[in-house]
């Protein structure tokens, strides 16, 4: 008797439950709702192509710019790389341009730089405020040539990053990356940044250079980077969502 | 002058009928019923994902900026301390610890296994911690609350429902008349006659107020996190203080809602279930007939 009365009382609940989380598993349902990303995307697009994140002044810089994500890269062959301070480190554009390039850092820090005092917005809901300086992706882009077919800029980096804790256990390591449209990677604020208010990045904040992609959540502000790709797709990377948060789930359109 | 008139002999009226004829009447057009379910829908999904996204970073702050390093700026933070056997959840705010096990911090699972999460499996959706599903519903539930509220609002301005129907009239707002429509919400008196057919004043502050105050608020601090849309629209965020104000308010504001629909849901459970959801579902109402 107890227990039927314990499951009837539980069963509508269960149900319930049950049911809500079975929705947000069903395909159909999930390609409406998914739907909302790309509606997103156009107006934000529509409304604010050309829109300058806001800057701030120094008063305002938090006072500690919290480490998120990768806090040292394992991976042995950055950690070599870092060992001798990143001389020997360089950054490779390649994929859809006129002319690969293969940067290093002091190469990087000739071109015109751009400081500017921004705040960080982590999809957890956290923000912080620092001031970032590097080159701005733009011109490392027209050094290279876009071929015709470009589409996106694609970052991959150092770091196997091994997931989130909260969604029923560690996901797989694996290769951190990002991309962006070319509306972005050509904003006056999109930089390739070698410092954090005004020293050179630490580990944990991405050395020895990281993307700042300011209209756009902390995800897109891929650390440890390696590699710039100008790609017509994102098929070939990852699992083809175009980062290593898209690729769980998350939106990559991340104006939001 | 009428009433030096000689006397009209009284036809033979029929006399009132000592309970009036009950009769059905249309009560909610289509277009209010559709926009009000599709708005129940999509508010009580925003609020279950909202709490699932909330539950990624159980802290609020004022101002621009605020991470777990500045806790001088958190005025609100949901936590647990405690063993793993033994949780402890607890709500903070400001200086003051409150002790929340089983609901807020620490709860128990859909197995009965301790659960670590801000609010409990059952008020979030996905039940368990999923910051992307939930961020894909929440905005997509967004647009829906945005577009649908547009056509009520549309609706009610080129109709004149609500002006009148909805906002309070100068009459309305009279301390007598709010007095009068407070004591009779407190006795449980609620209108079946041909009153039943418009909003009483408190009524009318309550829906002006989750629908022109409430709802707005909402969708501008939830904008005001957006990134994107603070840079397309810079007065965005400062309108509220900052981002961190902005996410406050959005979640403050929430509340508000939260406390409305339960309300709402009480007040319609109190003043007859069946005919009031079947007049939001049908459109039609049956009034008089002497109850």
């Amino acid at each position: 008797m107890i227990v039927r009365r314990q499951l009837l009382s539980a069963l509508p609940a269960g149900l319930m439950l049950s049911g809500c989380d079975a929705l947000t598993k069903n395909d159909t349902l999930k390609a409406i709702v998914q739907s909302g990303e790309q509606a997103t995307y156009r107006w934000q697009r529509l409304v604010g192509r050309d829109g300058l994140a806001r800057e701030f002044s120094a008063a305002d810089l938090s006072p500690v710019f919290k480490v998120n994500g990768t806090r040292r890269p394992t991976n042995p062959e950055w950690q070599a790389l870092e060992a001798v301070g990143f001389a020997d480190w360089r950054l490779k554009v390649t994929g859809l341009v006129t002319r690969e390039l293969s940067l290093s850092l002091a190469e990087l820090q000739r071109l015109p730089q751009r400081t500017q005092i921004t705040r960080h917005d982590c999809v957890e809901g956290w923000s912080a405020i620092g001031q970032w300086t590097g080159p701005q992706l733009a011109h490392v882009l027209k050094a290279a040539g876009l071929r015709d077919g470009a589409r996106y800029i694609v970052f991959l980096c150092a770091d196997d990053y091994g997931g989130e804790a909260s969604k029923g256990g560690l996901q797989s390591t694996s290769r951190y990356y990002e991309s962006i449209d070319l509306a972005d990677a050509f904003h006056p604020q999109t930089i390739l940044a070698h410092s954090l208010n005004g020293t050179a990045l630490d580990a944990g904040h991405g050395a020895p250079l990281r993307l700042r992609v300011e209209r756009q959540l902390g995800y897109k502000q891929a650390k440890y980077l390696m590699q710039i790709v100008v790609a017509d797709s994102l098929t070939p990377f990852g699992s083809g969502k175009g980062g290593y948060w898209p690729d769980r789930g998350y939106e990559w359109y991340a104006g939001i | 002058m009428a009433s030096l008139a000689p006397p009209v002999p009284a036809p033979a009226a029929p006399q009132p009928p000592l309970a009036p004829q009950s009769r059905r009447v249309l009560r909610h057009r289509a277009i209010v019923r559709v926009t009000h379910w599709l708005n129940a829908l999509a508010i009580i999904l925003l609020i279950m994902t909202g709490l699932n996204i909330f539950g990624a970073h159980p802290r609020l702050y004022w101002g621009n900026a605020g991470s777990v390093d500045e806790v001088e700026r958190q005025w609100l933070r949901i936590g647990v301390s405690g063993t793993v056997a033994a949780p402890q959840g607890w709500l903070e705010v400001s200086d003051r610890r409150f002790d929340t096990s089983g609901l807020l911090g620490a709860s128990t699972g859909p197995k009965g296994a301790p659960n670590i999460v801000a609010f409990p499996h059952w008020a979030t959706l996905p039940s368990m911690r999923d910051l992307a599903t939930a961020r894909t519903w929440h905005f997509f539930f967004a647009w829906v609350l945005i577009l649908n509220g547009l056509v009520w609002l549309g609706h009610g301005v080129v109709t004149g429902r609500l002006f009148r129907e909805i906002l309070p009239s100068r009459a309305h707002l009279r301390p007598a008349y709010l007095w009068h429509d407070i004591v009779e919400h407190a006795k449980l008196n609620f209108p079946k006659g041909e009153a039943a057919l418009s909003y009483e004043v408190l009524q009318r502050l309550a829906y002006a107020g989750v629908t022109l105050l409430l709802i707005p608020i909402l969708i501008l601090t939830g904008m005001a996190m957006s990134p994107g849309l603070n840079a397309a629209f810079p007065w965005l965020d400062a309108l509220w203080g900052g981002r961190q104000s902005a996410r406050s308010l959005h979640f403050l504001a929430m509340s508000g809602i939260a406390g409305f629909l339960a309300l709402h849901l009480a007040l319609v459970l109190l003043s007859g279930p069946i005919r009031q959801i079947g007049a939001m579902i049908t459109g039609r109402m049956t009034i008089g007939g002497g109850t």
